[in-house]
């Protein structure tokens, strides 16, 4: 498995009955992206003057890139810090990155109010050091590129030497063909330097994104307004990345009827342990230390929205995986991962808008239909596009042990890209 | 949070760079230059006629209305706040030691000196101008409403129901207008009991302070706006505490300090990445000869240390 590990698609497409449900999800979600584009952010969205950021900053584009970690901690265990029994789970994160940094430039492009101007930080005449926000979004676009770099050769290995474009597409076969094998040289020779540099760009956008909501300090609720909100962001997204690969990659193998990779896991599901332990201590004394404690009893709705981010996605989750028998058993390593995604996307959401308050609005910011169908829309599409990936492009380990006897009309689910809802989880609970 | 507080972090070592980048991002916000200019709203003058605002929109091209549509007073019964179609509003405030005479608050953008806005535009589509204005380029704006997010003062106001081209919008103290030579802003040049004084942000400085000497009993003893997040390049005078009076309580530090000090002291020449880059190198090579070995070993990864 560590010297000869080579990967393949999955042999067997995943159910039918699940795409069919994406799909009309998916749509839902396309109408509604294209009522934002058509009538503006006021129609779609319950954004306001006083209230300019909502959830799909929050959840669309903070929490998912935070989900999708996964892609640069795996990168450093198996490659810098060479733990190669995580191996096998290298490509299913990398995936993970590629696709939950998409979804979240994708969003980015429907939240922002000129949305052709994405490029604009970009543009040396543009550039403008001093913003928190300048600073991330070079981080995730350059991250981004060097997703897609290092997503290259998994492409190239299914394709190379076997392209065979349909129809009057034929003709073009040769050159594909030239191009992809350059790419593969050129990727293989840039690759491990740009795996360095991937992870140090996202230990820098992930602590700028804490930073971003430091710039409005008498509008932010103080559980959630501290000078060290960018490290607890960072430490988060630490726990966040791997809780989600073990998730999905339960998930996926339950969806292609295989059996999870268990000892994998369970032994990453330690470092989740470990760093969710020192996240939690990190935020709960911080707590303690500002003294903020004593506003759990001053009312309102920020404690129970702050209790909510640390007892089930914080403590339970905790408490969860510091048991052997949780850490071997697929559907409980399952959920408490699931929760361990839960709590860091309510912390992003309470960050972001529910310790957001204006001084003037006479009521709060709530979501808006089309936000939350949106959200939707792109979640479902997105989860398409990774239960294609997996069975089209070598993702998965390639395995002897393919339960072939599970029926094929069963419908399972097979993992939520960007994204740990613990309900999601419920399907594996079956297994 | 307070500075104790803030100091408290010392030993978990974030207040290291924090004090190392503090050089750096005051350089980055700019003083208030000599010719930076604004203006002194005398609020106890101010007699709630409204047509600072019916200047403004005239001068901005928000409304075709007549001045007199601008009289109708029922507006003051709530509260309001800028929008995309007026970039100043006066609002009424009941005066309990002198019922007759209610205090009228105008509000615009506060122009000010350090702007978060300005730090918080990703694409410099916010800048300051020497001449105090605070101005804005709708063309590179990429609608993040991040500026929005930063100003203290719940200023700048979003085009939300614009599908295509959407602004930004607030005041502009007039920008185009007073660089020409003794003009001054709309509202300005409109007001009639002169309750508005626009001039070099120091001279109002002094002049405000020369009426609360001069008159004790009809000021309190503070100009908002001369050291409100910074300072602002619009300041006001009030018989009566600005809390009550719908103006935030802000402290003397800009409000962007603290992000653009992270900002800077983890970024600056890029030596901290460069540093973790390096780092990262060196694991990777060491584990990996260190590995060699290890790799050949079938791996028993059920047991393997996570720590
Ligand atoms: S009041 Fe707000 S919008 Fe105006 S300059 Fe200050 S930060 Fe910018
Ligand atoms: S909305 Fe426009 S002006 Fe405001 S911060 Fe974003 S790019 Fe800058
Ligand atoms: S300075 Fe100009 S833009 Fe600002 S409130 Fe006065 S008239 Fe309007």
């Amino acid at each position: 498995m560590t010297t000869h590990l080579e990967f393949a698609p999955l042999e067997r497409g995943m159910s039918r009955t699940t795409n069919r449900v994406l799909l009309v999800i998916g749509a839902v979600g396309v109408v509604a992206i294209l009522y934002r584009f058509l009538f503006g952010l006021g129609a779609a969205t319950n954004l306001s003057n006083q209230y300019p950021w909502g959830v799909w900053k929050a959840i669309s584009v903070a929490a998912a890139v935070a989900l999708a970690t996964g892609g640069f901690t795996m990168a450093a265990l198996v490659h810098v810090f060479h733990r190669r029994a995580y191996e096998p789970l290298a490509r299913l994160a990398l995936l993970i990155g590629v696709l939950g940094y998409t979804f979240g430039a994708a969003s980015l492009a429907v939240d922002i109010g000129r949305y052709y101007n994405i490029w604009h930080p970009a543009w040396p005449t543009m550039w403008q050091g001093n913003s928190v926000l300048f600073e991330v979004a070079m981080c995730i676009m350059s991250y981004l590129m060097i997703l897609y770099v290092e997503f290259t050769p998994v492409i190239c290995e299914r394709y190379a030497g076997r392209v065979a474009l349909p129809g009057g597409l034929a003709r073009w076969n040769g050159a594909v063909e030239a191009l992809l094998r350059a790419a593969e040289r050129l990727t293989g020779r840039v690759l491990s330097v740009l795996l360095l540099v991937g992870i140090v760009l996202s230990c820098m956008h992930h602590s700028s994104l804490g930073a971003l909501m430091l710039v409005a300090p008498h509008k932010m609720h103080p559980f959630w307004y501290t000078p060290v909100l960018p490290l607890l962001f960072l430490l988060s997204v630490l726990a966040a990345g791997f809780a989600v690969v073990i998730l999905v990659s339960i998930l996926t193998a339950r969806g292609a009827g295989r059996r999870p990779d268990l000892p994998a896991l369970s032994s990453l599901s330690l470092y989740v342990l470990v760093f969710l332990a020192v996240y939690l201590v990190a935020r709960i004394s911080d707590l303690l230390i500002r003294e903020v404690h004593l506003h759990l009893t001053a009312g309102g709705v920020e404690p129970l929205w702050l209790l909510i981010e640390l007892l089930p996605g914080g403590l339970l989750p905790l408490l969860l995986l510091g048991s052997a028998r949780v850490r071997n058993t697929p559907a409980l390593l399952g959920w408490a991962c699931g929760l361990v995604g839960f709590g860091v996307l309510m912390n992003r959401v309470n960050v972001f808008v529910v310790a957001y308050r204006s001084a003037y609005a006479a009521t709060r910011y709530t979501p808006g239909v089309f936000e939350l169908l949106t959200i939707a829309g792109m979640l479902a599409i997105f989860t398409i596009a990774f239960r294609y990936a997996v069975a089209t492009l070598p993702i998965l380990p390639k395995t002897a042990e393919t339960l072939s006897m599970v029926s094929d009309t069963a419908d399972e689910g097979a993992g939520e890209p960007g994204d740990a809802a613990p309900e999601g989880v419920r399907e594996c609970a079956h297994a | 949070m307070n500075r104790r507080q803030f100091l408290g972090w010392g030993c978990l070592g974030a207040a290291a760079p924090l004090a190392g980048g503090r050089a750096a991002a005051s350089e980055a916000s700019g003083a208030a230059s000599d010719n930076a200019r604004g203006v002194l709203v005398d609020t106890t003058e101010c007699v709630g006629c409204r047509k600072c605002e019916w200047a403004c929109n005239r001068e901005h091209h928000l409304t075709d209305e007549p001045l007199e549509s601008y009289e109708d007073t029922s507006v003051f019964e709530q509260a309001r706040r800028m929008d995309t179609a007026a970039y100043t509003v006066v609002n009424r405030f009941d005066n309990a030691r002198n019922p007759e005479r209610p205090i009228f608050m105008k509000v615009q953008c506060m122009h000010c000196v350090k702007p978060a806005c300005v730090s918080a535009c990703l694409v410099g589509a916010l800048r300051k101008q020497d001449a105090g204005a605070v101005t804005y380029e709708g063309w590179k704006c990429i609608g993040c409403r991040y500026c929005m997010v930063a100003c203290p003062f719940e200023v700048p106001a979003y085009e939300y129901d614009n599908a295509l081209t959407p602004l930004v919008r607030k005041c502009s103290l007039c920008f185009e207008r007073t660089q020409r030579e003794g003009e001054s802003p709309a509202c300005v040049a409109m007001c009639p009991p002169m309750a508005l004084t626009f001039g070099r942000r120091s001279d109002l400085l002094a002049l405000a302070r020369e009426k609360i000497a001069a008159h004790p009993d009809r000021y309190i003893d503070h100009v908002y706006g001369e050291h409100e997040a910074g300072g602002t390049s619009w300041l006001y005078l009030a018989e009566r505490s600005f809390a009550t009076l719908g103006f935030p309580t802000i402290g003397d530090a800009p409000v962007q300090e603290l992000a653009e000090t992270i900002q800077h002291s983890v970024f600056k020449f890029g030596l901290p990445p460069l540093m973790v880059l390096g780092a990262l190198g060196l694991f990777m090579k060491a584990f990996d000869e260190a590995g060699k070995d290890a790799v050949r070993k079938p791996a028993a990864s059920g047991e393997e240390s996570a720590v």
